[in-house]
């Protein structure tokens, strides 16, 4: 993974200390909230519910066990022993205050890590496949671009006062794991008949109040060309975006307003303007910072391990760990392992320091010292010998981390809702609780197959439920916890906005209908057909005839 | 109905709420209770001063009401925020009692 | 209002036209974008030096061609929050080769003025009173640049490639 150098080093530190600076004027009264708001913000620094709430970046979901063991750290000694994985493969800290901040800052930094850009109105986190690497299918390493991206987008002097936030995806595997189409750009790696590595470039897909999928505006760009061109669009979006209103301030309601062609034309024409400037990619820095990515020392192995399939015909649960936690990875004699964070009636990737140090320790022992954390608030393992499976899957066992559920119903994404975000409508981690005791047979779970499950506890949708097979939202209608359900969103390459149902349902009312909607499905599918095929195929009347056919519709 | 002034301290974000006498507490029981509007209107007035000097973020007042002898929030947000997170029961004001 | 230049605090030789106000014979005079259209004749016809105020929503574009014709011009951030002068900082700089006083007015904090400086400004009108103190803070905190700018400071990349 990439190493930080004195430069960067050193920017993380200076801007630690920045921090500690704002910090300190902010307590002495010389800032009002008004003014040091945005600053705070700026370093990943919000006021929720109960008090201040850290998010700390991960760089295109990329950790090692060093970076792990200090987040335990912090979470023992700053925060109440435990961390959150969110949808944008982050790490966030509930009960942080704001006075141990810049000393938390200080220690991140001192293990190459930082907040910078994790909030405000500038180009967040770059997300990207938690794959990347060692996906068998993969066409191009994305984590070098990530990067790259990364470090361009570091306080970016033109554009840290955007309209609103923005982020950027990339993949480089055919099987989009990255969500693009859902981003404010969307980059997909992929070869021209010549061989040669560029992007597709897809920009103005979204979620929140008026979800978009993202529109090509780029069949191919060279990567040389990859930050010219971002730069282009993040110019024209900065003079041109919407600061009337906050509601549609994202590049997602430029694109549609102006029209693709429009702004793609607007894009072109500002990109000639600066391609042949100082941010074309020399080869050579392409190739160094390609280097820090450079496959791990695989052995050479064999990629058939008979003991492995003795011992799953001997240990059930094993055998449904490898089925539904363990990828093919493309090194023979290797695997990609999936650490879920769903065990049964836990709150969807909330994390102990304790299990923490431990998956770090299993990093170590394991994975050549590194993990991912995924856009589904799960843990992976990247480069696990095959001949370790069963010893790695004992260990997380032991620390419940072995849930044989990903990809799974109960594999759910959840934001944090009412319990601790202070714009949430209502709770969504009690509602995925419930979701998860009811579906906790394993072998229920199996039969009904792949199915996503996505849940919001507000209209800002940072569960994604648009883009779940299944989709719950989470409102406020007199008081009362209302969950509308919608079904038939997909957000990997075959992107889908799900849509409602029907009228929506109390808290015990939802696990019913959950229920319901799967039952359908399982008496409806066909042969090999997953509960998304079912639903494309079959469409939403039967699943809304059964759902409001009997009295519990409210 | 009853009134509290419910903020976050600056320094840590914790949930204190203003007391009789001035100053803030951590738990809703030990809070001023406002009955009328007159009395409430000085209480944000207080709440504003606190914020003021850098002691409290975001004071506010909600409506709360008693059950059983204890003041509870009547919306859930705030009863969320006076007790702790609803599943993590250890953690929070609700731990401390 | 304190004028930050060149790291000094100097004094604003500039005068801004006031709205319905006389054209004065001498002086560096600013104008906002609508006083150059109505009184472009007039204000041409002056010995002096000229200078134009842009407002936030008012692109670059509108004075691309005329760009010749003054010494200063001055963006105004009607708000923290509005970003757009900075885009418009870096096309006159680096696009439309602008190289008179870049000035920048209105909403200018503290927080803001390193982020301005290297989009290309040069000249800072700051409420606060510590403002040279301030422009210090700013420029001294954070010393590593990743993005090739106007202000012509080395990126990491740069250094890294020696």
């Amino acid at each position: 993974m990439y190493r930080y150098d004195e430069f960067d080093s050193d920017f993380v530190l200076q801007r630690a200390r920045q921090f500690r600076r704002q910090t300190e004027r902010r307590l002495t009264g010389e800032l009002s909230e008004e003014q040091f708001k945005p600053l705070r913000l700026m370093n990943g620094l919000y006021l929720q519910l109960h008090a201040y709430m850290l998010r700390i970046n991960v760089p295109y979901g990329c950790l090692s066990s060093r970076q792990l063991r200090k987040l335990a750290h912090i979470a023992r000694v700053y925060d109440k022993g435990y961390g959150h994985l969110t949808t944008r493969q982050n790490v966030q800290f509930n009960w942080i205050k704001l006075e141990d901040t810049p000393a938390i800052l200080e220690q991140l930094a001192s293990v190459e890590m930082h907040c910078i850009q994790s909030s405000g109105n500038c180009i967040r986190n770059t997300t990207s496949d938690p794959y990347a690497g060692a996906a068998a299918e993969e066409i191009h390493d994305p984590r070098l671009y990530c990067e790259l991206i990364r470090q361009w987008s570091s306080l970016h002097p033109e554009f840290s006062f955007l309209p609103r936030k923005f982020k950027i995806a990339v993949t480089g595997s055919p099987r989009d794991r990255a969500a693009v189409k859902v981003h404010d750009i969307g980059l997909r790696l992929h070869r021209n008949p010549a061989g040669e590595a560029g992007f597709e470039v897809i920009v103005g897909g979204g979620l929140g109040r008026t979800p978009f999928i993202g529109k090509t505006v780029r069949d191919f760009l060279p990567v040389q060309q990859l930050l010219s061109y971002l730069e282009a669009i993040l110019r024209v979006y900065n003079q041109l975006g919407r600061r009337d209103n906050k509601y549609k301030a994202r590049i997602k309601v430029l694109v549609h307003e102006m029209g693709t062609e429009a702004f793609q034309k607007c894009v072109e024409e500002q990109w000639e303007q600066i391609r042949e400037g100082g941010l074309t990619l020399p080869q050579e820095e392409i190739d160094r910072i390609g280097a820090y990515f450079a496959p791990p020392a695989y052995e050479d192995l064999s990629d058939s391990v008979p003991a492995l399939e003795t011992t799953r015909r001997e240990e059930p649960a094993f055998d449904a760990w490898l089925q539904n936690n363990v990828v093919e990875h493309k090194q023979a004699g290797y695997a990609i392992v999936n650490v879920s964070v769903k065990a049964v009636g836990a709150a969807p990737g909330d994390i102990s320091a304790d299990q923490m140090e431990a998956v770090a320790e299993l990093a170590d022992r394991f994975s050549f010292g590194e993990l991912r954390v995924t856009h589904s608030q799960n843990l992976v393992l990247c480069d696990v010998r095959k001949t370790d499976l069963e010893a790695l899957w004992r260990r997380l066992a032991a620390i419940g981390l072995a849930t044989p559920n990903v990809g799974l119903l109960t594999d759910s994404i959840c934001c944090p809702g009412l319990d601790y975000c202070s714009l949430a409508s209502a709770r969504s981690i009690p509602v995925a609780q419930s979701i998860s005791e009811r579906f906790a047979d394993p072998g229920r779970l199996r039969d009904i197959g792949e199915l996503q499950l996505k849940m919001s506890g507000c209209i800002n949708a940072c569960g994604h439920h648009h883009v779940g097979h299944i989709g719950i939202l989470g409102a406020d209608k007199k008081g009362e916890e209302l969950y509308q359900l919608t079904l038939g969103g997909s957000a990997d390459e075959n992107t889908a906005i799900g849509k409602i149902i029907g009228p929506g349902f109390d808290a015990e009312g939802i696990v019913d209908a959950i229920e319901n909607v799967v039952e359908t499905y399982l008496s409806l599918r066909q042969d090999g057909e997953r509960f998304i095929d079912t639903y494309q195929r079959v469409g939403r009347d039967p699943f809304k005839e059964n759902l409001y056919a009997s009295d519990q519709g409210r | 109905m009853p009134w509290v002034v419910i903020a976050n301290r600056l320094r840590d974000g914790i949930v204190v709420f203003l007391a009789p006498g001035g100053g803030w507490v951590e738990q809703i029981a030990g809070s001023r209770l406002a009955g009328n509007e007159r009395e409430a209107e000085e209480m944000v007035a207080l709440g504003q001063q606190a914020e003021a000097d850098q002691e409290v973020v975001a004071p506010d007042l909600i409506a709360v009401e008693e059950r059983a002898g204890v003041i509870v929030p009547t919306k859930r947000r705030e009863a969320i925020r006076a007790t702790g997170p609803s599943v993590r029961t250890d953690l929070g004001k609700q731990a401390e009692d | 209002m304190p004028l930050i230049k060149g790291g000094e605090r100097v004094d604003d030789p500039w005068i801004s036209l006031a709205e319905g106000a006389e054209i004065p014979p001498h002086g560096p005079l600013i104008v906002s974008l609508q006083q150059w259209r109505d009184q472009r004749a007039a204000l041409l016809a002056r010995a002096d030096t000229l200078g134009i105020r842009l407002a936030s929503d008012q692109p670059t574009s509108e004075i691309a061609d005329d760009l010749s014709h003054f010494e200063l011009v001055a963006l105004e951030f009607p708000s923290f929050g509005d970003g757009r002068p900075y885009s418009h900082a870096r096309i006159l700089r680096e696009i439309l080769g602008f190289e008179g006083e870049l000035r920048a007015v209105g909403d200018v904090l503290l927080e803001q003025l390193h982020f301005m400086h290297r989009a290309g400004f040069d000249a800072f009108v700051v409420s606060s009173e510590t403002a040279l103190e301030d422009w210090r803070i700013a420029e001294s905190e954070i010393r590593v640049w990743y993005q090739p700018t106007a202000d012509g400071r080395p990126t990491a990349m740069m250094l890294r490639r020696g």
